[in-house]
């Protein structure tokens, strides 16, 4: 078997890309996909852990079971979201949604 | 305190005779003195010593306030001459008066060492002043009311006469230096206030400032020798100085602090007699006297006869013991004040004298003779003749008040002469006697009551005549006062003239039936007793108060002539009259009563061994001597009668009358003829005496107008506008530059600051907001560093990860 | 210590699946491209958790995150259509967002995972259990009233909310 610290590097790996893309990209849809790739990251992350260190116990599953419905919850509502923002400001550029500009 | 139980010990009594007249001051000022407003060209106030006023109300006394005035001013001095005379009879009742007084004091000043008190002395002497006093000034009220009854203010005037005796009194009742000196310096005000009391005229308030300075500087002087005397003996009641011989001797063994080769006691007699040098007018201090004839008649009457040129005498009689201390006038040892007022007195009585004779004021003449006669006093004392010196003050007293006030009837009469020939026009003497036809309602009265009445109206139809009487007023302006426009009186005021006479008479010294030859005589007879004992003053004083008396004789009948005898010299004259009613009544009422103590006044001060006289008036001694006397510690011995005194008197004295009698009553002085005194003396000499030897415009060459030069570009210039207000000037450009300069520093640090800090306080918020860009990009990069931080830190700090090599 | 076995390469090629999807997604300008590589890494990851002995996660993931996530998003590109092509796809901060990345690569791998459950760490020898729980296990774990079945029903609660939540959101107002 695979070395743990191999998926975990696999993880971290996926997780600071996505962490780049949110950062980085102009385009909000863009940006809700690097946050899936975080998400999904987490959950390489939860189940390396699960099955090397306690696969009895089902916690670990269970948990990334709820990461997998916070992500298709939180996917849609972004979604529904930069539509809306599309449809008031013909823009899905994050730098343009600036109203809260201090 | 009991007042009953207080005022009958006869002791206290004296208190209150000055505060009669003062409590009638008080209650005119502060009550009765009130003013109704008439316009200022009525014919109410406009005289010649009021000018008028157009467009404007002027205040005039209400007719209800001059009565209550005038009733309060002579109930204040006719209290005062009621408690006189009960005090009189108190003092005379006293077995020794003398020896004993009637005294009262009370501490007004405690200064630890000594200290000053007020109190009251009655001594023979101020009973001799309490007789005379009160009385003059008394009938000088009565007089005041009927002439003063047309003037505007006559509530004031009252107010301060009444002032004025109330400070007399006290000066007369004091019984310490300084309470007289209180009443000395409160006369110096009044003298001031009324004969300025006309103050519209600038001739009027000029003497009452020229009358106020000059006594004041002798005042100053009289001050320091008060002060010296206190300094020296600390104590000012006379009952401790000229009655303790101790006292005395040891003031004059002291040698004085300046001038060491006077003694202690001759300075300050000397400075005393300074103080009396300006208040009696002595030269060379007289020069305020004859210009104080600007008051009104009844002040000239009371100031220069019964009250403040008094005082002065008065005071010299009062402390003669300390001038005469370390020497005897008597036995021809004389202290250097005695000589001092020998000298000075004598000079006095000619230099007056001799300007008398050459001046036409009716009341100057009077001036100059009180100023006379005042030397005539004086130089009594500085030959030792105490008692004479007492006796002529009295009597002079008495027909110097009569004459001043006679010669304002004189005056009254002749302004009445002048309205009622304004009123009838010019040249009308011809139709004088006739009932006139100008003004219908005077048809049908009769000539006196004419004139009284006419006295009302004549002040309207008067001012009917304005441009008629100002373009007559422009060519020469009748002087009312002016002897050569007079002549005739007799006719038309015939009491004026005989009291007129009376008064005058006694001046001259007329022979035994008259005040005033008993007094000169007995003064003679002193410097007389001198010169047989060789004494050089005693010389002196007797030739120069000899040929004043002849002079005195000599321009007394001239005033006689000149005014009553012989014809009316204008068209005034002619119709000088007092009228009749109250006015006239209170005018001629006091001159009846002078008139009569001014003949027998002299009776009681006869000389035991003169013929006849002495016998009826004085079978027991000279009674006057023997009552004033006692007042001194050492009684002043009798002169012993001699011829010589005597008949120089009645020769000086008739002598006198008999030369003005040839120049002015023989050949009665008829209009525009010249004085005949002019041929007589030269003109260059009667010009120089007619101006009273040219020494007002010496002293205004020499003291007024270098005083007015430092007052005004000295102190003026000088000191005041460049020293004081370029001070304050400085102060106020540098408080202002102050100002500036904090209000600048305001601005810029307190402004700074206070608007610098919240200015970079919004500056500071402003760039900070600059962090909230509303990118959530950047938000979430910045956790991701502080993320990145934090899990640093937690990797170090739990050793998982070794600070890297 | 690395057997070169089969799992093992299947391992590394869905690990690189993984991390390629995830660059592409990341670095696409096209937004279809991104999803497709976006479903690309998913599917990586699937991969993964059935080497994890997780069948049942990986079925979900196909099913639930490429099935209906990525198509959702997919959607969403089609329906912003016009932004895609245009301009520039990173924004100004993306060399510090690169920094911050790799910073946080390198701290998380050196720092932490290596430390302990790398060849040296503190806890690199890990046994690997031969008993895994099952599906069952799973599915009673969700209802078991002992267990999970209380985060079960909230879950369900917010899949509830989000859906409401979108329907309005995204929904035309009249």
């Amino acid at each position: 078997m695979v070395p743990l610290w191999m998926y975990l590097v696999v993880s971290a790996a996926v997780f600071c890309i996505g962490v780049y893309g949110v950062l980085a990209r102009r385009n909000a849809v863009a940006i809700l996909m690097s946050v899936e790739l975080m998400l999904n990251a987490v959950n390489i992350n939860l189940l390396a852990f699960w099955r090397y260190v306690a696969p009895q116990n089902m916690a670990g599953q269970a948990f990334a079971a709820f990461v997998f419905v916070v992500a298709a919850a939180e996917a849609a509502v972004g979604l529904a979201i930069v539509i809306a923002v599309y449809r008031n400001r013909r823009s899905v550029i994050v730098e343009d949604v600036n109203l809260l500009r201090g | 305190m009991d007042l009953s139980a207080f005022f009958s010990n006869p002791n206290n009594l004296a208190w209150l005779i000055p505060i009669g007249p003062l409590l009638a001051f008080a209650t005119i000022t502060l009550i009765t003195n009130k003013a109704k407003m008439v316009p200022g060209t009525s014919s109410e106030y406009t005289d010649h010593n009021h000018p008028a006023y157009p467009g404007i109300d002027v205040p005039m006394v209400a007719n209800w306030s001059r009565a209550a005035s005038v009733i309060v001013g002579l109930v204040g001095i006719g209290a005062a001459w009621l408690i006189s005379l009960i005090v009189i009879g108190q003092a005379t009742g006293l077995h020794e008066l003398g020896h004993d007084i009637l005294a009262s004091s009370i501490t007004w000043m405690d200064t630890g060492a000594g200290g000053f008190s007020l109190g009251t002395m009655v001594d023979p002497l101020t009973a001799a002043m309490l007789f005379m006093v009160p009385l003059a000034c008394t009938m000088i009220f009565i007089y005041a009311v009927g002439y003063m009854a047309k003037d505007p203010r006559q509530a004031r005037f009252f107010s301060m006469i009444a002032l004025f005796a109330g400070a007399m009194l006290t000066l007369v009742v004091a019984d310490n230096l300084l309470l007289l000196f209180v009443g000395w310096e409160v006369m110096g005000l009044c003298s001031y206030l009324l004969i300025g009391f006309w103050f519209e005229k600038e001739s009027a308030y000029k003497a009452a400032v020229k009358a106020f300075i000059t006594t004041r500087i002798a005042d100053v002087i009289m001050l320091l020798g008060i002060a010296y005397l206190y300094a020296a003996t600390g104590t000012l009641s006379f009952r401790e100085i000229v009655y303790n011989t101790e006292v005395l001797e040891g003031l004059a063994a002291m040698p004085a602090i300046i001038l060491p080769g006077l003694s202690a006691a001759s300075l300050i007699a000397i400075f005393l007699i300074i103080g009396t040098v300006g208040k009696s007018a002595q030269f060379p201090l007289h020069v305020w006297l004859p210009d104080a004839m600007e008051g009104p008649t009844p002040v000239s009457a009371m100031i220069h006869a019964a009250a403040m040129v008094s005082a002065g005498i008065y005071m010299l009689i009062r402390m003669y013991p300390l001038l005469q201390a370390g020497g005897d006038a008597h036995h021809g040892v004389f202290t250097p004040p005695l000589l001092f007022m020998a000298i000075v007195g004598s000079i006095t009585a000619i230099f007056a004298a001799t300007i008398a004779v050459a001046q036409n004021d009716v009341k100057k003449v009077l001036a100059y003779s009180t100023i006379s006669q005042l030397g005539f006093m004086v130089a009594a004392l500085g030959i030792g003749a105490y008692v004479a010196a007492a006796f002529h003050l009295l009597t002079h007293a008495f027909f110097k008040a009569l004459l001043f006030m006679a010669s304002g009837a004189v005056i009254h009469g002749m302004e009445h002469g002048e309205h009622h020939v304004h009123a009838h026009g010019h040249g009308h003497d011809d139709e004088h006697d006739e009932v006139h036809v100008h003004t219908p309602a005077l048809t049908a009265h009769a000539e006196s009551a004419h004139h009284e009445g006419e006295h009302g109206d004549a002040h309207d139809t008067h001012n009917a005549h304005g441009a008629h009487d100002a373009g007559h007023d422009d060519a020469h302006h009748f002087d009312p006062q002016d002897m050569m426009n007079m002549g005739g009186l007799r006719r038309t005021m015939p009491v004026t003239f005989i009291t007129f006479l009376i008064g005058g008479l006694s001046l001259s010294g007329l022979p035994f039936i008259t005040a005033g030859f008993f007094s000169k005589d007995e003064i003679l007879a002193d410097a007389w007793y001198g010169i047989t004992h060789g004494y050089g003053p005693h010389a002196l004083v007797f030739i120069l108060l000899a040929l004043a008396a002849f002079l005195t004789a000599f321009y007394t009948m001239r005033q006689l002539g000149l005014t009553f005898w012989g014809e009316a010299r204008s068209e005034a004259a002619k119709h000088a009259n007092l009228g009749k009613g109250l006015v006239s009544f209170t005018m001629t009422l006091p001159l009846i009563v002078l008139a009569f103590f001014a003949v027998v006044a002299g009776y009681i001060g006869v000389h035991p061994d003169l013929p006849i006289f002495g016998a009826i008036f004085s079978p027991n001694g000279n009674p006057f001597h023997h009552f004033i006397g006692p007042t001194l510690a050492e009684e002043p011995g009798s002169i012993p009668f001699d011829w010589m005194p005597v008949l120089t008197s009645i020769a000086v004295g008739l002598g006198g009358l008999a030369c003005g009698y040839l120049l002015y009553w023989r050949k009665p002085l008829v209009a525009g003829q010249r004085d005949p005194l002019i041929g007589i003396l030269g003109e260059q000499m009667h010009t120089t005496l007619k101006n009273k030897y040219y020494i007002d415009a010496i002293y205004a060459a020499v003291f007024v107008r270098p005083a007015l030069w430092f007052s005004k570009n000295v102190a003026y210039e000088f000191i005041d506008k460049g020293i004081i207000d370029g001070f304050l000037h400085l102060l106020a450009r540098v408080f202002t530059w102050l100002g500036d300069f904090i209000k600048t520093l305001n601005m810029w640090l307190i402004d700074g600051v206070g608007d610098g800090i919240p200015e970079l306080i919004a500056r500071f918020g402003f760039w900070l907001r600059g962090i909230q860009s509303g990118r959530v990009q950047q938000y979430m990069l910045i956790i991701t560093f502080v993320l990145l931080v934090l899990i640093l830190i937690f990797a170090l700090s739990t050793g998982v990860m070794q600070a890297a090599p | 210590m690395l057997e070169l076995n089969v799992s093992t390469l299947v391992f590394f090629i869905f690990a690189v699946l993984s991390i390629g999807g995830a660059l592409g997604v990341v670095i696409s300008r096209n937004l279809i491209h991104g999803a497709l590589f976006l479903i690309v890494s998913l599917f990586g990851g699937a991969g993964l958790f059935v080497l994890l002995a997780a069948p049942f996660m990986a079925a979900v993931q196909v099913l639930v995150y490429i099935g209906a996530i990525a198509i959702l998003i997919i959607f969403a590109v089609m329906l912003t259509r016009s932004m895609t092509n245009i301009r520039e796809i990173f924004n100004r901060q993306w060399w510090i967002s690169a920094v911050a990345a790799v910073i946080l690569l390198a701290v998380l791998v050196v720092g932490v995972v290596l430390p302990i459950w790398g060849p040296n760490g503190t806890q690199s020898e890990m046994v690997l259990s031969e008993t895994t729980a099952t599906v069952q296990d799973l599915g009673v774990a969700l209802v078991d009233g002992n267990q999970y079945v209380l985060p079960f029903e909230v879950a369900s609660l917010l899949l509830t909310a989000a859906m409401v939540g979108a329907i309005v959101i995204a929904r035309d107002n009249e």
